[in-house]
């Protein structure tokens, strides 16, 4: 196999970096140091002015499939996911059929090793058909492959179901990943409650209804003992809680979005669909509380909550589906936050790399020393490009950052030591027909 | 998009709501000539494009764009656009395709005419999106306030009921206000919007305290099947007796009171059908000022286009 040498980069050491280079060979790190890659025979990929980091880490990308291809499929979803500097995702089951039974988790991860590009790890259902009601076969689903139990935008409503899956995969250390969200206080909601909302005459969605839930799930986890995660954080009342919890012992983690890290409800006057999401964007107190929620730890990960939708489902604010890209952007923007002071490079790592894989119990990436599997992030912090939504992977064009630019673009991705985005290209296996955009 | 779009009373300036006062009155001029019809945009085709049940406000849109000799036609689908598997892009863009020179849009979304205004080059005007806005009625109402009491700076009104529901609260409120008129809201905190005391009102809790002091009452229509879905009030009868404008409290009102409804009316709730009898009850005015404003709306959206 060849050996690849990425030369020139700085290189996460696990407490900040050194410029170096790497060796890669046999899916591994097996050298890195000053001139560590000098000699010839290397296939060598530039990484001199880049943070060389470990391969990210997404708990929350919806990858439509099976059911929604017309939006992603397998192909154009691990591609985008390559290209945003990701090594691991996990994939949301709302899907037709949902991830509710262990054979359509087994073909989902079939197809994507197909695709080659990202490892996919689908989250398990929590309730059959995400109906809330009954357990889905949890164990079942965890021997074929979940780690994750998540029944998304339907959250589990009741607290006695909700207490038995937490209880049932603690035997197996799975982990609940709730959207917090009190469903009887934002029926027909359709934007952050706030002042926007009520200039606009649109039903706001107060952060209310997520507190509720986020004290009952630490509440739930306090009493049994289990570890719950609660997805995209969007509120201030929501981080004091989690931060409070934490303080306590409570085995509770959580994770922001890039988009309630960056947007405001304000952004919703336009009424252009781009914007709309669930939890929604939110005013700027909110905003600044998950910013430093991330600083301090409160908040473990950033997770994208990719969600992408066709123009035909985005047409007009009120009738839109909830959602919006984020695999391709994130990297970009939590840069940003680095750049700006907000958080420490050491923050961003854990949040998009060691303290994702911790959560859903995948192998953790810190340090890249030899040895180490090569799933590597080859980042440029001085690149700046325009997002063009067409231009992304994404089958779909929904993101809310189209026409921005950003600073900082990833350059190369390594999966177990194999390019899978090489100086900004994808370095893709040719896709079978009727894959990628034959939609 | 146009800028000759109106989509938000916030899209006019003082001078521009004069202009179209004035132009209002001219047409007014029209109403009463024995053949109340002028030539100003013969060979125009105006489209009324209803999203939403509203026979008055269609009708009154129609009146006026061939009272200026437009030709118009219209579309009228309710419901969700997309559970019927229409969509409200394909249907903007058919229309034009067919050469229509404006739209008026009728949704029951917020912001729909702003979308609609995206798609097309031609004036878009906003005939009501959802709770949001319907800047037409505003104008209505300040040309019947000003027709009634001459200039209408420093008069105070008081808007009464569901604020938060209310598209005309948001444009009217905003008209008013921008000619120099007091506005007052009066309504149980549940029908309040998130973030009233941003708006420039005056929030009050008692209504006869506030009808005292008022030139100008402006009762908001209940929907009586919305306490149905989400409790806001306990009951109608109770919001009657707080917030409703009784005979008894229309007794107390000064015959100079401009005391106003955008209908349709539920009588016996938000007003009593006596009060509908005050002197200075002007709601079949609104009705016919409606016609002229939307005449000017209409003439300075499409006059002098080529």
């Amino acid at each position: 196999m060849t050996r690849i040498a990425l030369r020139g980069g700085r290189v996460w050491t696990g407490a900040g970096t050194e410029v170096a280079d790497i060796v890669v060979a046999d899916g591994s790190v097996v050298a890195v140091g000053p001139a560590a890659a000098a000699g010839s025979g290397t296939d060598d990929l530039d990484a001199s002015g880049c943070l060389v980091l470990p391969g990210f880490v997404d708990l929350h990308v919806h990858l439509r499939v099976p059911g929604g291809e017309d939006a992603e499929d397998v192909w154009t979803g691990s591609a985008a996911a390559a290209a945003g500097g990701f090594c691991d995702i996990v994939a949301i089951g709302n899907t037709q059929p949902p991830y509710d039974t262990a054979s359509v988790v087994r073909t989902v991860r079939a197809e994507a090793e197909a695709a080659g590009l990202v490892r996919v790890h689908p989250a398990g259902c929590v309730t059959r058909g995400r109906n809330g009601k009954d357990l889905a076969e949890l164990h079942e689903l965890h021997r074929a492959g979940c780690r994750v139990f998540t029944d998304d935008g339907t959250p589990v409503a009741d607290a006695a179901i909700m207490r038995r899956a937490l209880e049932y995969v603690k035997g197996f250390d799975g982990v609940v990943a709730d959207h917090c969200e009190e469903r009887s206080l934002t029926d027909g909601a359709q934007m952050h409650e706030g002042r926007v909302s009520g200039r606009l005459g649109l039903q706001g969605w107060p952060a209310a209804a997520e507190e509720i839930i986020v004290a009952r799930d630490i509440v739930l986890a306090e009493h049994t003992g289990s570890r719950v995660h609660l997805q995209h954080l969007s509120t201030a009342g929501s981080v004091e809680m989690v931060r409070q919890a934490k303080a306590r012992g409570v085995r509770v983690t959580a994770e922001v979005t890039p988009h309630h890290l960056t947007l405001t409800d304000d952004l919703v006057e336009g009424f252009d669909p781009v914007f709309k999401v669930n939890p929604p964007i939110r005013g700027e107190e909110h905003v600044l509380a998950v910013r430093t929620g991330l600083a301090d730890g409160t908040i473990d990960a950033v997770a994208t909550d990719h969600a992408p939708h066709t123009a035909e489902v985005k047409e007009e604010w009120t009738d839109a589906a909830c959602g919006m890209l984020g695999l391709e952007t994130a990297a970009s923007l939590v840069w940003n936050l680095v750049a700006d002071g907000t958080i420490t490079l050491d923050r961003m790592v854990h949040a998009m790399c060691t303290n994702p894989a911790r959560i859903a119990s995948l192998p953790v990436r810190d340090a890249i020393t030899p040895g180490v599997t090569a799933d590597l992030c080859v980042f440029d912090p001085e690149a700046t490009w325009e997002v063009d939504a067409v231009g992304l992977r994404s089958k779909a064009t929904n993101s809310p950052y189209a026409g921005m630019t950003l600073t900082g673009r990833v350059r190369h991705t390594l999966l177990d030591g194999r390019p899978t985005l090489r100086d900004g290209e994808i370095a893709a296996p040719v896709p079978p027909v009727g894959g990628s955009r034959a939609w | 998009m146009s800028d000759r779009s109106l989509l938000s009373i916030d899209d006019l300036d003082v001078a521009g709501i004069r202009e179209i006062v004035e132009l209002s009155d001219a047409f007014e001029e029209v109403l009463r000539r024995p053949i109340p019809k002028v030539p100003a945009l013969r060979g125009r085709t105006v489209a009324n494009v209803f999203f939403e049940d509203s026979t008055r406000t269609r009708l009154s849109f129609e009146i006026a764009a061939k009272r200026l000799s437009a030709d118009t036609v219209n579309f009228t689908a309710s419901g969700s656009s997309l559970s019927k598997g229409e969509s409200l892009f394909d249907t903007i863009r058919t229309l034009h395709a067919m050469g229509v020179d404006a739209f008026v849009v009728r949704h029951r979304a917020p912001g729909a005419a702003r979308r609609v205004d995206g798609w097309v080059d031609t004036p878009v005007i906003n005939a009501g999106d959802g709770a949001h806005e319907h800047p037409t009625q505003a104008l209505l109402d300040l040309v019947t306030v000003h027709r009634r009491r001459g200039d209408v700076e420093g008069l105070r009104c008081v808007m009464v009921g569901d604020i938060e529901h209310s598209r005309v609260a948001r444009s009217t409120i905003g008209a008013f206000t921008m000619m120099g008129m007091h506005v007052s809201v009066a309504a149980p905190a549940t029908l309040l919007p998130t973030g009233i005391d941003d708006w420039p009102v005056d929030v009050v809790e008692d209504l006869d305290t506030a009808l005292e002091k008022a030139d100008v009452v402006y009762m908001l229509r209940m929907q009586k099947e919305r306490i149905a879905r989400d409790p806001v009030l306990p009951s109608l009868r109770e919001y009657v007796a707080r917030y409703g404008l009784t005979a008894e409290r229309a007794r107390r009102l000064p015959p100079e009171v401009v005391l106003m409804h955008p209908g349709p009316m539920n009588r016996g709730v938000e007003i009593a059908p006596e009060a509908t009898e005050h002197p200075g009850a002007a709601i079949e005015e609104q009705v016919r000022n409606g016609v002229t404003v939307r005449m000017a709306v209409l003439y300075l959206a499409l006059g002098g286009m080529p």
